[in-house]
């Protein structure tokens, strides 16, 4: 198509040009190995297209401000990994419970603590979910090659403007700094969500009324919209309520507007699923081994197929559960000493037997673990002492 | 958006100036607010709103952002856009906001705590950026939302529930705290001096960068009956009255009479580069490129 650009770039600098494309504007952050990149090529960028930069003095200064940006009508984006995001949990509940729009980057890199920083993981994935407290809303996109990284960060623009809520772009450190051919669309190719805004006068405007459904539109401060906002818990008009029916209200529609919305969030990739007997689930990197091992065990005429979320939160409950019933196993490959495996296990509900594969030494987990673990060839326990590492696939299973 | 000013009309038709009309600038419904009887703050907010419309700033054209804390109590009550954030935090969300939308008059009104203590970092780099916004700290020296706790600013001897037998800390001097990390307006008022505190929050406003004003005023409720002052207007003659001194008589005072007093009034100015214009500076090159 015309105006379309291929480009060899990096998956932070794919990431830039999706923020850029879905019109992200400000840009706050805080200097972190490996998602740094990111922070650079918008410092450089944004001025030149009339968009607001800076340099905060930390990363809980970084979410605070893209809120506050965002409040004043600019799509906003910051960029962190591990250290940084543990710092970003507070501002993160506030802008679900204040419903504020705006993109959180988590280039995953090994921890806990300072880890190894230039090191890859996926150990941040339920701190995606659960790292701020109270209950709150969650959507997290998990990208597995360079150009989903374009694509899904436009998709984490526009979920964050549909459904008013901070929407966390997550990826590791190998699909962050891999570098692959990216075609970017030319404007208008794909679609770019709009900021719904009041068309109510100020005097009737309610910022958190949920009588047109759950979402209510958003105005700009300065735009004649003089309203609050709050992180205590707020009644329709945005001020504080003590009132114990309108605070159960208030938590129940902030799950809501995403749970009634799954379908609509849920993105997946079915690979050779049709006719597997063995499933793969996996997202970022381990998606990139598990495709590779697919292949290699369909030449070994063994029916193997990856389910691979691109929305890992919410949960793909559904497909899951669908999957289970018909596999005698999920394999599911993750670098970490296993999370996102007891959600698999759990949407399973006992239909197939759910089996980990982990890996924290940093190094990618390699295909043919996978392929060792489905095979039961020359097994051994992907992680010294786990439980789940140690319980193989057993060969006879697969013979079916 | 009509100018607040022109909403106004005079209550009396008498020669006697009229009184002061809050309403335009309040929120109906919600008042009364929830500070203490003796608090400090409703004379603060009083001179906040009397400063404002003095300005003739449009409330459309107003952002008022706080943290945690009493003082950040402040934006629920009055008809501006309005921003309660975290503890700490106000500054760093009115950073976002500011750069956003720099046309907005932004204003913080936080406290020794919220300012100094959790938000200490955001404090000193929005004094070293420059940025235009007032920032308004409503010095009680003690976390009174919580009932009581040492500050940064409790003064050594002084009870509070976390320092029963006597806090051992040196305070900060907001003032000195914030001339140093580079703010270009530095000022100090109380609830006692109301009038003079008007007019050092109008200088603040109307000043183009970071204005800091420290704001001594009381909490009676925990501050006081732990430190067996006998009413709020002791408190208000000890701390506020006899506990400082207006600039513009240091000069007549000995060093023996200016011991242990802070100074009121503007005690710095200076020129410096305003952050959003210079990102605008930054623009026009870039883009010119």
């Amino acid at each position: 198509m015309a105006g379309n650009k291929k480009k060899f770039i990096q998956g932070n600098e794919a990431c830039t040009e999706g923020a850029l494309y879905a019109g992200c504007r400000f840009y706050a952050g805080y200097p972190i190995t490996p998602s740094t990149e990111i922070m650079e090529i918008c410092g450089a960028r944004l001025p030149r297209m009339g968009g607001a930069f800076i340099q905060m003095e930390d990363e809980i200064a970084s979410i605070c401000a893209i809120v506050g940006a965002s409040l004043g009508g600019l799509k906003s984006m910051t960029a962190t990994s591990g250290p940084g995001f543990s710092l970003m949990q507070e501002g993160l509940g506030f802008a679900c419970m204040t419903e504020v729009p705006c993109v959180i980057v988590n280039v995953m890199r090994s921890g806990p603590s300072t880890g190894f920083p230039t090191g890859p993981s996926q150990s941040d994935v339920m701190q995606t979910k659960w790292g701020t407290h109270g209950d709150h809303p969650a959507i997290v996109l998990t990208p597995a090659s360079v150009e989903e990284i374009f694509h899904e960060t436009v998709r984490a623009f526009n979920l964050s403007e549909i459904y008013r809520t901070p929407v966390i772009l997550l990826y590791d450190e190998i699909i962050g700094r891999m570098r692959e051919a990216v075609t970017i669309p030319a404007p208008g190719e794909i679609e770019v969500v709009a900021r719904r805004v009041p068309t109510c006068s100020p005097a009737e405007y309610k910022p958190y009324d949920a009588k047109g459904g759950d979402i209510a539109p958003l105005a700009s401060y300065g735009d004649g919209y003089r309203f609050h906002v709050t992180g205590l818990y707020h009644a329709a008009d945005g001020f504080p309520t003590n009132n114990t029916q309108l605070i159960e209200e208030a938590c129940i529609r902030l799950l809501r507007k995403v749970d009634d919305n799954k379908e609509r969030i849920w993105k997946n990739e079915e690979y050779h699923l049709d006719d597997a007997e063995v499933g793969i689930f996996a997202y970022g990197v381990s998606a990139k081994s598990a495709k590779f091992a697919v292949k290699e065990l369909r030449k070994k005429g063994i029916k193997a197929g990856l389910l691979r979320p691109l929305t890992i939160w919410p949960f793909p409950d559904r497909a899951v559960e669908e999957l289970a019933g018909r596999v005698k196993a999920i394999i599911v490959p993750e670098m970490n000493m296993g999370q996102i495996v007891y959600e698999v296990e759990r949407a399973s509900r006992g239909k197939c037997e759910v089996k980990g594969i982990f890996r924290v030494d940093t190094e990618p987990i390699k295909p043919v673990q996978i392929i060792e673990c489905i095979t039961g060839n020359g097994l051994k326990p992907s992680s010294p002492g786990s439980k789940m590492g140690e319980m193989m696939v057993e060969r006879d299973m697969l013979d079916g | 958006m009509s100018r607040p000013a022109e909403e106004i009309k005079p209550l009396a038709k008498k020669k006697k100036k009229a009184p002061f009309n809050y309403s335009p600038y309040v929120r109906g419904g919600k008042l009364p607010h929830i500070w203490c009887p003796g608090c400090g703050h409703g004379i603060v907010l009083k001179c906040l709103l009397r400063a404002i419309h003095t300005t003739g700033l449009l409330r459309d054209d107003i952002a008022m952002v706080s943290g945690i804390g009493c003082s950040s109590r402040t934006p629920g009550y009055v008809d501006f856009n309005t921003l309660h954030t975290l503890h700490g935090r106000a500054l760093a969300y009115a950073t976002g906001l500011k750069l956003a939308k720099p046309r907005l008059n932004v204003i913080v009104t936080t406290g020794d705590g919220d300012a100094l203590a959790i938000g200490g970092n955001h404090f000193i780099h929005a004094c070293r950026r420059n940025m235009d916004m007032t920032i308004l700290v409503y010095n009680n020296a003690v976390y009174g939302m919580t009932s009581g706790q040492a500050s940064p600013t409790t003064p050594p001897g002084k009870i509070s529930t976390t320092s029963r037998n006597g806090s051992i800390e040196p305070p900060f001097d907001t003032c000195s705290l914030a001339r140093a990390a580079g703010a270009t307006f530095v000022a100090r008022g109380t609830a006692y001096h109301f009038q003079e505190l008007e007019k050092v929050i109008y200088e603040a406003i109307m000043h183009k960068g970071t204005s800091v004003v420290d704001i001594i005023d009381a909490c009676p409720t925990y501050y006081g009956r732990f430190n067996k002052y006998k009413s709020p207007t002791e408190m208000m003659e000890k701390i506020e009255k006899e506990g400082t001194v207006s600039v513009k008589q240091v000069d007549k005072l000995s060093p023996e009479e200016l011991e242990g007093k802070l100074l009121r009034g503007i005690l710095h100015k200076s020129d410096r580069p305003e952050y959003c214009a210079e990102y605008q500076k930054l623009m026009t090159k870039v883009q010119a490129k």
